[in-house]
């Protein structure tokens, strides 16, 4: 028998609302302000046999979009070879290990057996940041590790609960090896907890409709799934597409790494090929396979938001020409930027390579990095040390409907930054500015928006200082004839004397005294169209608000101003010289 | 106005809500159960016309009214549609783009793009030079120069009214309030709105926003509510006129436009509380309220008979109101929203809508997309005598349409499409309905249905049923819940203070003295209103967390001198019961104390709503006709009722349906209704 379409529908429905609740509930149970208010977590449903997305909530952090199946896959292929130790009812297992499907250390994945008469169906899976697992540096983000060691405590996938008890003992090596130990249970339980919510769900997901249907409905759905990306995709033009993205360097070594990438739309299929990029780097910017697989899948489904996440939304799509290169690296490779910066340039080599074929869908590249910040240091005022995080957005690229947004979130990211006002109520500083990036949108038909400028100050004690970020040297990529973003500027004054890491946004262990400051002033985004072709009396705008000078007004714009009004001839004349 | 007072006993009170499409009104005679109702079109430019026009409408003899009581959209509207006054910003040097930066998002997860327009424009925002730090203490001490050459710099630039917001004047408001000070002498008006005079919290981008959203909206609902209240005394109104705020109380007019953005959302929060209203009154005091419209669909929990109230509003992307507003949810599709076929062939409702114009196909206004409401006249479920015939739009074209669009790619009969469509658009409201209760805290299954607005009868047995909602309540005039909800609201003022210290540390001394403290505050504040009262009451409660945590959990308080280790055991309970976590190891905080002080007006009789005398005798009588209706559960001749002719007491066995003039009443088979002594319909939900 096959479903009736309707059925279908109300099932998908279901599916996601099962790993929305979990989302849910796993945010509102969390401790660390990194999955509580930035939620980056995310909570899906895998096939029992490989491991392959059944659903994953909406609200998930948009890096995590598939790279749970590869971690549920290797799980299932480790129990199968007798190397993990095969499941019990309400075992929950606990994997970190970049290189068996994951990301960076941070990211700590669950896994939940599921149940239906006696026999294992499906498998519950979740992942949250956790603010710390050991290693160099606090928060795990090391600028210039050159071992995965170094980035902090490595865990194949154990059971942490056992028949639904907490093993403790596992537990306490875990907890003496991070830092902030003390508050771990709390994530811990939240997260463990998020996964019999969504059993609970799914239960009664089953009960209602009846396995048998459910079970037919998941396999229609991936096909239908792959169906509906396949029509997307059919709307590109057959041919070849092309991009290069750089990342400035790894942190180590002072070379740009080459993202070069061909995009090939043949029937209704896409092959990514990466043949070409940087050989793995010595530095901390390399991914692991299942992060640069899900960074293509989270480019495609910023295009294409309309397919939901499942594995059949994948089928059309194929990656290769990664082996070997710094966007498949294997142990003992550093990775903890793979995450929060090469995963955004690996999406903005997507964007750039298919905007020509989707002009209407994407948008010239956004500011694409974390704007990783971070002090730690001993607060002797209050007699105890800390650590701080600032993470940034940036311009996005402007599109085909609309300039971009100033001050976005990372593309593979959804949080909120912290209020200035929070900040220094919990860390000893003091910010100066915290302003637009001035002038820093790509200029084009439509502008890129602009990114962050901020001014913080060391008010007592000593710190360090440490950035992760990216785009220093490149501005990000402006679309059919914009211009590029302004880059990343970072500059710490030590004594009023101005110092600029030379990898330009990367540097570990800065030392700060107090007066000491440091300015971060966050890429904008990409240009889109030229910018000749933009409304003069948007620009006027744009002037008369501060974003640009007179000067980059005719410049960039080719825009003459007097009096605060457009020169009408002077416009034309420079507009008509340049064509 | 004593008299006044004395007479709102007995007396004529009005309700009046001016909606997005219409003006509602009640008039209920308080002595005699008398009830007037009007429904007209709003007048969106100038509100008090519509308002005018319904009162003309139910009749009413303005100088025999002795009380008012005003639901208006004016602040939604001028925020939603950014048709604000001129307001410029004063604020501490390096900050204005506050207000612009936001918190670093985007509007959706996914699709890098978005638009968003800063409530104040940059050009408009200067800063002077000035600091206090976290502790509230003086870095940079304020330039009284810059205040004046800034302030002189706004008015030049046209601007009406000011926001004076300074980075941490919830720790230490010097700064402010002595800008504010020399703004006065030179600020041609009152319109100077003060940071921390709203919400005196840390997060300076929500703070701004709600002073800024308070500063651009004040001059126009002041002018608007001066403008109705001359035309009400011209028509010979002679007392009060009383506005609903989005916490659902009511305040003055006199001092409405003070706080002018708690009235953002005054018009749901006021069907919230008639639905809380009601449902005491029928003793179901659970509820989750149900407001189907033409574009959306409105949803609000009420606990114990009271609504959730929350104080992070945000109601569009990037536009926080921080002011304590009644928690109403906005969900899913509304009757307008748009059914389509995607590329993987499945059936997909929404989330584009037709809106109100065109609207639906049957509104005959060239809609040309089939819609919930088509697929509800399709199936037999609304009266097929009441489409369009004006707009030349017929049954058969719906038809075809459903034809051509669904039917035949689904391989599905235009009518079964159309069925298709109900189920799938239940499914994702029943799961967006669970989201926000589970957000919430509640399970639906522990709680009643409560259906209004035009199209939230239609779907409320179905989607209990799909959430396991055992019961729905449906009043006796759905249409015209939001303007009654004018006529019961009572008198409210909520109170919150941040304290954030572990439960262990906590000086339950304190804690009972703070409540105090904000009942006494509270109940001044009502006393200066003129309106009777029958009683002021308080209800307490505390947000709570684990230390270290960032989300709160919110505890009721029944007994304000509680202890600390029943205060201990309610919040674990609380927790457990959400997140089903024991968490022994960590201790716990309070972090606000809130108090909400509620002067409760005389008791409104709401059983006359449909004249009693117009009931039938017997079902018999009441059945006007049957036609073949569509269910999931198949084609039945069903029988049709007219809802004014229901005897009271009177049960009707599902499947039925039943008219009235502000919308149509859907019963599955299988469900059982009975018509109460309040005139409710209360459906008893088949398992």
């Amino acid at each position: 028998m096959t479903l009736d379409p309707i059925t279908l529908s109300v099932i998908q429905a279901g599916l996601l609302q099962v790993c929305d609740e979990m989302d849910l509930s796993f945010s509102r149970a969390a401790f660390s302000p990194v999955i509580a208010e930035a939620n980056d977590r995310s909570d899906g449903i895998y096939s029992a046999e490989d491991g392959s997305l059944i659903a994953q909530g909406a609200g998930g952090l948009p890096v995590f979009v598939g790279t749970m199946q590869y971690s549920t896959r290797t799980l299932i292929e480790r129990i199968a070879a007798g190397i993990t130790a095969a499941p019990d009812p309400n075992d929950i297992y606990i994997v970190n290990d970049p290189y068996l499907g994951g990301t960076h250390l941070m990211d700590v994945r669950f896994a939940r057996p599921f149940y239906r008469n006696g026999k294992l169906y499906c498998w519950l899976s979740n992942t949250g940041h956790w603010p710390d697992t050991g290693g160099a540096v606090p928060g795990g983000f090391s600028a210039s590790a050159t071992a995965v060691e170094q980035e902090g405590l490595r865990l194949p996938p154990v059971k942490l609960f056992k028949r639904g008890e907490l093993d403790r003992e596992i537990y306490q090596i875990i907890c003496s090896n991070i830092r902030v130990a003390d508050q771990r249970i709390g994530d811990v339980k939240a997260q463990a907890a998020a996964l019999i919510v969504g059993e609970d769900r799914l239960n009664a997901l089953m009960d209602r409709y009846g396995d048998e249907t459910v079970t037919e409905a998941i396999a229609e759905l991936r096909t239908r799934a792959a169906q509906q990306m396949r029509a997307f995709i059919a709307e590109i033009p057959e041919g070849r597409y092309e991009s290069t993205a750089w990342v400035d360097s790894d942190g180590v070594v002072d070379e740009p790494l080459a993202i070069r990438l061909t995009v090939t739309r043949k029937n209704d299929a896409l092959t990514f090929d990466f043949t070409g990029s940087s050989a793995p780097c010595l530095g901390p910017m390399n991914s692991v396979r299942a992060t640069t697989l899900s960074s293509v899948y989270l480019a495609m489904r910023h295009i294409f938001p309309e397919v939901p996440i499942s594995a059949g939304a994948f089928e059309p799509l194929h990656v290769t020409g990664i082996e070997d290169t710094f966007l498949d690296a294997q142990y003992p490779r550093p990775v903890s930027g793979c995450a929060a910066e090469v995963s955004q340039r690996i999406a903005e080599a997507v964007f750039a390579a298919l905007v020509p074929a989707l002009p209407d869908r994407i948008t010239a590249a956004p500011a694409g990095t974390s704007g990783n910040f971070a002090l730690g240091g001993h607060d002797p005022a209050r007699n105890r040390g800390f650590v701080m995080y600032q993470l940034s957005g940036g311009g996005y690229g402007g599109n085909a409907d609309h300039d971009g947004l100033s001050n976005g979130c990372s593309t593979i990211g959804i949080s909120k930054a912290p209020p200035v006002e929070i900040m220094e109520q919990a860390f000893p500083v003091l910010y100066h500015h915290y302003r637009l990036h001035e002038g820093s949108g790509g200029a084009g038909q439509h502008r890129g928006g602009f990114g962050l400028d901020y001014m913080v100050e060391l008010r007592r004690g000593q710190a360090q200082a440490s950035f992760v970020m990216d785009h220093g040297r490149f501005g990000p990529q402006g679309a059919l004839g914009g211009s590029d973003g302004a880059p990343n500027e970072v500059t710490v004054y030590q004594n009023g004397a101005p110092h600029v890491p030379p990898h330009l946004s990367k540097e570990q262990g800065i030392p700060l005294g107090p007066g000491d400051r440091v300015h971060v002033r966050t890429p904008g985004g990409g240009g889109y169209g030229d910018p000749f072709t933009r409304d003069p009396e948007a620009v006027r705008r744009d002037v008369a608000l501060g974003y640009y000078t007179e000067a980059q007004a005719e410049a960039e714009f080719g825009v003459v101003l007097s009096g605060g009004k457009v020169d009408a001839k002077g416009t034309l004349g420079l507009r008509g010289t340049r064509r | 106005m004593w008299a006044g007072m004395k007479r709102a006993d007995s007396g004529q009170v009005v309700g009046i809500d001016v909606g997005g499409t219409f003006t509602d009104l009640v008039q209920i005679d308080q002595a005699t159960g008398a009830v007037r109702l009007a429904k007209v079109s709003s007048t969106t430019d100038n509100q008090a016309l519509g308002v005018l026009n319904a009162l003309a409408a139910a009749d009413s003899d303005l100088a025999a009214l002795d009380l008012i009581v005003h639901g208006t959209t004016t602040t939604t509207n001028a925020v939603l549609e950014r048709k604000l006054s001129n307001t410029g910003l004063i604020t501490t040097q390096g900050f204005r783009d506050v207000l612009e930066l936001g918190r670093r998002t985007r509007p959706q997860a996914y699709g890098m793009k978005g638009d968003f327009r800063p409530i104040i424009p940059r050009d408009l925002r200067l800063e002077v030079p000035e600091r206090m730090d976290a502790a509230g203490e003086v870095v940079v001490p304020l330039d009284e120069n810059a205040v004046l050459t800034a302030g002189k710099a706004l008015l030049e630039m046209g601007c009406e009214s000011v926001v004076v917001h300074f980075l941490h004047a919830y720790a230490n408001p010097a700064h402010e309030l002595r800008c504010a000070e020399m703004l006065r002498s030179i600020w041609p008006n009152d319109y100077i709105t003060m940071g921390h005079a709203l919400l005196s919290e840390s997060r300076e981008f929500e703070r701004g926003v709600t002073a800024a959203v308070n500063a651009s909206v004040q001059p126009l609902l002041a002018r608007y509510i001066r403008h109705l209240e001359a035309e009400l005394k011209r028509g010979g109104y002679r007392s009060e006129l009383l506005v609903m705020n989005g916490n659902g109380g009511m305040v003055s007019a006199d001092r409405v436009a003070e706080e002018a953005a708690k009235t953002v959302m005054s018009g749901p929060a006021s069907g919230v509380m008639a639905a809380a209203y009601a449902g005491r009154a029928a003793g179901v005091e659970n509820l989750i309220t149900y407001d189907m419209g033409g574009t959306s669909t409105d949803v609000a929990l009420i606990r114990n008979a009271e609504p959730q109230v929350s104080n992070e509003t945000e109601i569009e992307y990037a536009m926080p109101i921080h002011v304590p507003m009644v928690d109403v949810r906005t969900v899913g599709a509304g009757g307008g929203s748009i059914a389509r076929v995607n590329a993987a062939g499945l059936l997909q409702v929404g989330p584009e809508s037709a809106g109100s114009n065109p609207g639906p196909i049957c509104y005959g206004r060239g809609g040309a997309e089939p819609t919930i409401s088509d697929a509800n006249l399709l199936l037999g479920r609304l009266d097929p005598g009441h489409i369009n015939v004006e707009g030349g739009v017929s049954l058969q074209d719906v038809r075809s349409i459903f034809a051509a669009k669904l039917g035949d790619p689904l391989g599905l009969s235009p009518e079964d499409a159309a069925a298709a469509v109900i189920r799938v658009a239940n499914a994702r409201m029943a799961g967006a309905i669970r989201m926000v209760s589970v957000s919430l805290g509640a399970d639906p299954r522990d709680f009643a249905l409560f259906a209004f607005g035009g199209a939230g009868p239609l779907h409320a047995s179905a989607l209990a049923k799909e959430l396991g909602i055992p019961r729905v309540m449906i009043p006796p005039r759905p249409g015209i819940t939001n303007a009654i909800g004018c006529v019961v609201a009572d008198l409210r003022h909520n109170y919150v203070r941040t304290i954030g210290t572990p439960l262990d540390n906590l000086d339950m001394e304190m804690l009972r003295s703070i409540f105090d403290a904000q009942t006494a505050e509270g109940r001044d504040m009502i006393d200066g209103e003129s309106v009777s009262l029958r009683s002021i009451r308080s209800v307490h409660s505390v947000d709570m967390q684990f230390i270290g945590q960032t989300h709160l959990i919110r505890v009721p308080v029944a007994d304000p001198g509680i202890s600390r280790a029943d205060l201990q055991a309610e919040f674990e309970k609380v927790y457990h019961d959400r997140f089903r976590v024991d968490l022994a190891e960590i201790r716990a905080a309070v972090v606000n104390v809130n108090t909400s002080v509620i002067g409760e007006r005389p008791p409104v009789d709401l059983s006359t709503l449909i004249d009693p005398a117009g009931r039938a005798a017997t079902m018999a009588e009441a059945r006007i006709t049957a036609r073949p209706v569509q269910f999931d559960a198949g084609l039945h001749q069903t029988p049709i009722y007219r809802r004014e002719l229901l005897p009271l007491g009177a049960t009707l066995h599902g499947p039925a349906v039943v008219e009235q003039m502000d919308t149509t009443v859907l019963i599955e088979p299988g469900d059982v209704a009975t018509c109460d002594a309040q005139g409710n319909l209360m459906v008893e939900v088949a398992r």
